[in-house]
């Protein structure tokens, strides 16, 4: 085991597969030479040249649309996205090319890309750069949407998002990726638990809590203070935000009763709603309160000085299961 | 404008007979989608015909096509089964991709035709990322990438010419300039209408062509696609011809005078060939008659077998959503 950063994780993940895989490529805005503004890709291009680790221009959707050409021919490119508000000049590559193609060609055309994107908020940065734009791909079909809450998930999903035949949305918690943990660097992927399955990180039995990327770190935090005053909450990381691993979030909620969903992405029509309609549905006789959420607010992201009261945090995350044992 | 040269006669009737194909099989669409046989939207290329005849001339079956909503003829001369095209038309399994494709996206990943694209602008960075996979295997190989004069005022236009140029890669783009975006006159839609220039100011050879003079087209075709694939880089050529019929068949017309129409069909690809042919002495009423009955033949043939053909079944509306096995 090796202790790692999320960022130097992902690093040692991006390294393994391009070394097990020639036709892994990396692209984007200053992955190479500069290593990227989080140093994901720092030495990359050093050690597997120009040609495998493309620095692009700015140009978000050509970076995509490329990738689609390279993809038709047998390559699987990583694509960069430097900030989440950067993706939206890609939309129409993500969401009308990638995402239909394979769907319209009846399953001859494969897309193997991977779309890096560093998301959330808690670095001091502003809109554009704090962003939680995930729903809009999870809404997408023919995307498969993961995020990954710590180094050692980081480090084994994205070598599977890589290996995936589907297009990855790939979502990296930004304000995580100086958080350490330890790392089996030795072990291989093939034993870690696959990208697509939820992750039960604490098991409770008063009040399911879901949650993925930056709020996994908060939740585990929250449930610790709970359990202080006597409730007992199971910590559920999603990891997979689409498809959803409906059948541990199902198990988890018929056990417990209740459920909070946590994520800095705004309330609204976000992917707490989604779930809250799928648990409502197919757990209601379980249920002892309604499904609860906790999120970002319905502002654009607002400026650094204030994102600390947008922000999910330990006592929003801790008032709403207050509020569950209420009804 | 290239001039035309004029090539030996049987070559000159392969190349009316491709024509013909085309506005046949346009001219029959109209019948059917009229007669609700055909659903869904239908962009017509009758006018255009000297476009895709000419460029295909200096293709070989290793080479790759991107291409556009209007293009059935792209799709006819790259070799797509006329029976497979006439059932996508038809949105029958039997069809070019399985019926999910439809008028506007015709898809042969096995001839290397990467697909008709409803987005306007769309395919250009994926015939970027084809050709930068070409150059990255060392193949000499062209990618010929087809839209029209309204991709050139999208964003997506200008970072493959960007792309494309920055790397070197061998794309042939043909802009396909019928002088209407739709419904908008080119000059109401560009600050800047000379199109060549525009490809220019990238760095690359670009030049107009006379898109209504089958012979023109392929010789500039010819000389492009030779530079490209010897290494010359991107080449564009600004191919200037003329829709006859409507953008679609919804669209009433109210944008040109009818005058207009008439004075490009007096220079109609079709019959400006047959009758350069006629005085020579290449071709004669007679053999053109029985061309036409050929190819009315086989269009009836194909109509049929789409009629009959099975449409996907309902089960499995959900498949390929995700490449099967995939994680």
């Amino acid at each position: 085991m090796t202790v790692l950063t999320l960022s130097r994780a992902l690093n040692e993940g991006l390294r393994k597969a391009m070394e097990n895989d020639p036709k892994v490529l990396i692209m984007g805005e200053d992955v190479g030479k500069l290593g990227g503004v989080f140093r994901v890709t720092d030495g990359l291009q050093k050690d597997f040249g120009e040609d495998r680790v493309m620095d692009t221009p700015l140009a978000e959707s050509g970076i995509v649309g490329t990738a689609i050409g390279l993809a038709l021919r047998g390559y699987r490119p990583v694509c960069e996205i430097q900030f989440d508000g950067f993706i939206f000049p890609a939309f129409d590559q993500i969401v009308s090319q990638l995402a239909k193609m394979p769907y319209r060609s009846g399953g001859v055309v494969k897309l193997p890309i991977v779309i890096r994107v560093p998301f959330g908020g808690g670095i001091g940065a502003v809109e554009h750069h704090s962003e939680s734009p995930e729903v809009f791909f999870v809404h997408t079909s023919g995307l498969r949407v993961i995020s990954c809450g710590d180094p050692a998930d980081g480090y084994a999903m994205i070598q599977q998002a890589i290996s995936s035949d589907d297009p990855v949305l790939f979502f990296e918690p930004k304000r995580r990726y100086w958080d350490k943990t330890e790392v089996d660097l030795a072990g291989g992927v093939a034993a870690a638990l696959p990208m697509d399955r939820a992750r039960t990180l604490a098991s409770g039995t008063d009040v399911t809590v879901l949650c993925y990327g930056p709020m996994v770190r908060t939740c585990m935090e929250a449930a610790a203070a709970a359990e202080s005053e006597g409730r007992s909450i199971e910590v559920i990381d999603l990891r997979s935000l689409s498809p959803l691993d409906t059948e541990t979030i199902f198990a988890s909620v018929r056990k417990t009763g209740r459920c909070v969903v946590v994520h800095e992405a705004p309330v609204t029509a976000g992917l707490g709603a989604e779930i809250a309609a799928r648990v409502t549905q197919e757990c209601f006789y379980h249920l002892e309160a309604p499904v609860l959420r906790v999120g970002g607010y319905s502002t654009p992201y607002p400026p650094a000085r204030i994102e600390e009261h947008y922000l999910p945090d330990l006592d929003r995350v801790l008032d709403a299961v207050d509020r569950a044992f209420a009804y | 404008m290239t001039r035309s040269g004029t090539g030996d006669a049987a070559h000159q009737l392969d190349l009316l007979r491709d024509m013909m194909a085309i506005r046949q099989f346009e001219e029959r669409c109209a019948e059917l989608y009229s007669a609700g046989e055909i659903r869904g939207f239908v962009h017509l290329y009758s006018g255009e015909e000297a476009v895709a005849v000419g460029v295909s001339q200096a293709l070989t079956a290793d080479d790759s096509v991107v291409s556009t909503y209007r293009e059935h003829g792209h799709a006819l001369v790259r070799g797509l089964p006329l029976d497979a095209v006439m059932a996508e038309m038809y949105g029958k399994a039997t069809g070019c991709s399985g019926g999910r494709g439809g008028s506007m996206h015709l898809f042969d990943a096995g001839r290397r035709f990467y697909g008709g694209n409803a987005i306007v602008g769309g395919g250009l960075p994926l015939a970027v990322g084809l050709a930068l996979a070409d150059k990255m295997r060392g193949i000499s190989r062209v990618t010929a990438c087809f839209f029209g004069d309204g991709a050139v005022a999208e964003g997506e236009f200008h970072e493959s010419m960007n792309l494309a140029a920055l790397w070197n890669l061998p794309v042939l783009f043909c802009c396909e300039n019928n002088r209407y975006a739709m419904g908008t006159a080119l000059e109401r839609s560009h600050s800047q209408p000379n199109l060549a220039l525009r490809a220019a100011s990238y760095g690359m050879p670009a030049w107009p062509v006379d898109g209504m003079d089958v012979l023109a087209v392929e010789r500039s075709a010819g000389l492009a696609a030779e530079a490209v694939r010897s290494g010359g880089g991107p080449h564009f050529l600004e191919l200037r011809t003329y829709r006859f019929r409507a953008h679609s068949m919804y669209d009433p017309e109210l944008y040109r005078d009818k005058a207009e129409v008439e004075r490009w069909r007096e220079r109609d690809p079709i019959t400006a060939l047959a009758d350069r042919m006629r005085a020579d002495g290449e071709v004669s009423d007679a053999q053109i008659t029985v061309i036409e009955a050929e190819l009315t033949a086989a269009l009836d043939a194909a109509v049929a077998a789409a009629r009959d053909a099975p449409v996907e079944p309902v089960e499995s509306l959900t498949s390929n959503v995700y490449a099967p096995g995939a994680v």
